[in-house]
């Protein structure tokens, strides 16, 4: 163990932590300076557009960036320091205390390998355990991720399977050495509704029965509040707003940030009569090798001004457990 | 679904009331499909026969001119089947579709090609469509060489046009390809060559499924304002209910290659008849905190369409299927204006006495309009 111990009871501490890498003798910097924590059992949920930066963050967590890629800050699970160590050191945490499931659960099977097999090699890799054993706990992992029949799935090839299926069996892997951790990278995007609201419903029962800190990333706000205790969200590869769930959503919700109230806007709702335009904002997000000065959502932004393409606002936490950086907040949650 | 009454109605016929946008103005819809029945034969290891895939079973609709159908389905329910069934390609097993007057069923070669000149197609993933190889501006302008239209300038000041029409900008975006363009990007010139030929009929297949929520608007918006600028008739499938309805007219659901449902967006999300369609309802994520929480979803998949359930396809996973229900396939039946279902227990009777136990009184709609958020009712599975 490290000596460095955490103080209070968060399982995974993330402080200023900073990625970039170098594409075509430019720097990018996909990830700078996030901070945020995760305590076991709870939810946070880490939202933002593709590039964002939301997934370079957590694979700098896992170590599964590329070599040449540099990452400075720090990240601790459970006082361990990840942030440095060697790949070595990193793959005794990596699937044992913390587990990564990503988008298209198609890719990250072998589709020549038994979905079975697949699951055991996940359990001896990090434990020694006899063959029939690891076969009786990998059955048991397709039965806690509700799998029927998981004695004749044990033996079936991926494609023998529906996506849904498919991501419980990505689930089961993750979870083979019961991590604290799991972070969850658009792990339902790729599904239909109601297939992601089974398999949203299936994470959070998990992480009751298992007592982990869940982290997923996507983005679709309406996940975030149906589904998380607290919020991120990132734009450019900085957090422009954190708050509890509770806080920004619903009745009351006091979404801050103009960028959040975009995202939220921009969700069709059922609500919306038919044929009326969507509230959009113009552009797309800026070249991450050209950062505007000020506040990179300036340019996209409907109230921006002056200050705020001369200065970038600093996340600060304005209310308690409510953090945001901008110029011009929403009043009243910006509801039209 | 399959027609009420005959199941060999010609299509020019009187369209069954529900199916038409506006039957009774007597206006002639632009795309009627009867009847249609898709299947494809599964072939198991070593290519032996293993069973006939039902992918669309009996679909009929119409769509009229400037309307929007809007079809909704999970994954294996046949929505993009049928889709393509329309468009010829491949053709559908049995069933007709009428287009502009003309039996699409009937024609080959160039009398098809001619007839598709008016429907075009926008796919899910902009980089699968779009040849890599190629420059945006050829691109758009494929569909006017392949057709002649114009000249060679006349066509390339035309390319030019349609881009801006999309909102991209052709000084800057002409000469790219699709791989130096993002995901919303790529697919607004997939949109710009779908509607090059000034179709009357546009086909969005899941078009801003793989789009994020700001660009997924942005293209949501460019469709209404094309349908408005160029009066465009759509077909528009995707598995999100939320989304449809934003676009649609009418919304049709369909589950297992049968549509279980439809009738005016706004009727079917106020009172959805279908027990599925309420399911559908309840798995959108809401901006209430932990609403989904409280919301019994759907258990189980879609069972396989090679062997379909007797009876109503979706009882297996229905929480109000009886006995009935497995003998029985249930007709479409008119149960409001323009909204049909295809149920033996829709949601505005009581539920049958059989599983009464299993479904918590509040399903029932009360009154039209009224039934308020979806995730106020609650159904067990």
């Amino acid at each position: 163990m490290s000596p460095v111990v955490s103080t209070d009871n968060a399982l995974l501490e993330v402080e200023d932590l900073r990625v970039a890498f170098a594409v075509g003798g430019r720097e990018v910097r996909a990830v700078d300076g996030v901070t945020y924590k995760v305590e076991a059992g709870r939810t946070l949920a880490i939202i933002g557009e593709s590039g964002s930066g939301k997934t370079v963050g957590c694979r700098a967590i896992m170590g599964l960036l590329p070599t040449g890629t540099e990452i400075s800050g720090s990240a601790r699970l459970r006082g361990t320091e990840l942030i440095g160590l060697s790949d070595g050191q990193l793959r005794k945490h990596r699937g044992s205390e913390m587990a990564m499931v990503f988008q298209d659960p198609a890719r990250s099977l072998n589709p020549t390998m038994r979905v079975g097999k697949q699951i055991t090699e996940a359990i001896t890799t990090h434990r020694k355990v006899s063959k029939s054993d690891a076969r009786d706990q990998a059955i048991e992992l397709l039965r806690l991720v509700r799998i029927p029949a998981p004695e004749r799935r044990f033996h079936e090839y991926p494609h023998q399977l529906s996506g849904g299926m498919r991501q419980r069996v990505v689930i089961a892997m993750a979870l083979a050495c019961r991590p604290k951790l799991l972070i969850a990278d658009e792990a339902t995007t790729a599904l239909d509704v109601t297939t992601q609201a089974q398999i949203m419903e299936l994470l959070l029962e998990l992480q009751q029965e298992l007592d982990m800190a869940l982290i997923f990333i996507s983005h679709d706000l309406g996940l975030a509040a149906s589904y998380a205790d607290e919020v991120v969200v990132m734009y450019a590869g900085k957090i422009v707003e954190q708050a509890p769930a509770k806080r920004l959503f619903g009745a009351g919700g006091t979404v801050k940030m103009r960028y959040t109230r975009a995202l939220l806007d921009a969700i069709p709702h059922l609500e919306r009569p038919a044929h009326t335009d969507l509230p959009v904002v113009t552009g797309r997000p800026p070249d991450p090798t050209m950062l505007p000065v000020g506040c990179s959502f300036a340019p996209r932004c409907p109230s921006a001004a002056d200050d705020c393409t001369a200065k970038a606002p600093a996340l600060t936490e304005h209310a308690p457990g409510h953090r945001w950086a901008c110029w011009h907040p929403c009043e009243n949650g910006g509801t039209a | 679904m399959t027609a009420p009454v005959n199941n060999t109605a010609p299509a020019d016929d009187q369209a069954p009331a529900g199916y038409t946008g506006d039957a009774r103005t007597g206006k002639k819809p632009l795309l009627s499909a009867r009847d249609l029945v898709q299947e494809f034969i599964a072939r198991e290891a070593g290519g032996a026969r293993g069973g006939v895939v039902q992918a669309v079973s009996g679909v009929s609709f119409d769509i009229m001119p400037g309307e929007t159908l809007g079809i909704v389905g999970e994954t294996g329910s046949g929505k993009s089947t049928l889709a393509r069934a329309v468009l010829q390609a491949p053709r559908p097993k049995s069933g007709s579709v009428v287009f502009r007057d003309m039996e699409l069923t009937r024609l080959h070669g160039r009398a098809l090609l001619h007839a598709r000149r008016d429907m075009q197609f926008v796919w899910q993933d902009p980089f699968g469509s779009l040849d890599p190889k190629w420059q945006v501006r050829s691109i758009v302008e494929e569909p006017l060489a392949a057709h002649s239209v114009g000249t060679r300038a006349s066509r390339h000041k035309r390319a030019e046009e349609l881009l801006d029409l999309v909102g991209l900008d052709p000084a800057r975006y002409a000469k790219r390809h699709p791989r130096e363009m993002s995901g919303g990007q790529a697919q607004r010139v997939a949109i710009a060559r779908a509607v090059a030929l000034e179709p009357s009929l546009l086909i969005c297949d899941e078009a801003v499924s793989s789009l994020d929520v700001l660009i997924q608007a942005q293209v949501l918006n460019l469709f209404e304002r094309l349908r408005r600028e160029l009066n465009l008739s759509y077909l528009f499938i995707a598995h999100d209910l939320a989304l449809v309805k934003q676009v649609s007219d009418r919304v049709a659901v369909m589950y297992l290659g049968k549509f279980c449902e439809v009738g005016p967006g706004e009727s079917v999300y106020r009172q959805p008849l279908h027990p599925y369609t309420k399911a559908l309802l309840d798995s959108i994520p809401s901006t209430e905190p932990g609403a989904a929480r409280t919301t019994a979803t759907l258990r189980g998949e879609p069972p396989s369409p090679v062997n379909p359930p007797s009876g109503c396809r979706f009882r297996t996973r229905c929480p109000r299927a009886a006995d009935r229900c497995a003998s029985e396939v249930p007709e479409p039946r008119e149960l409001a204006p323009g909204h049909l279902v295809a149920c033996h227990f829709p949601l505005t009777g009581p539920a049958p006495a059989e599983s009464a136990a299993t479904v918590v009184s509040g399903t029932g709609v009360s009154a039209p309009g009224v039934s308020g958020m979806p995730s106020t009712a609650k159904v067990q599975g």
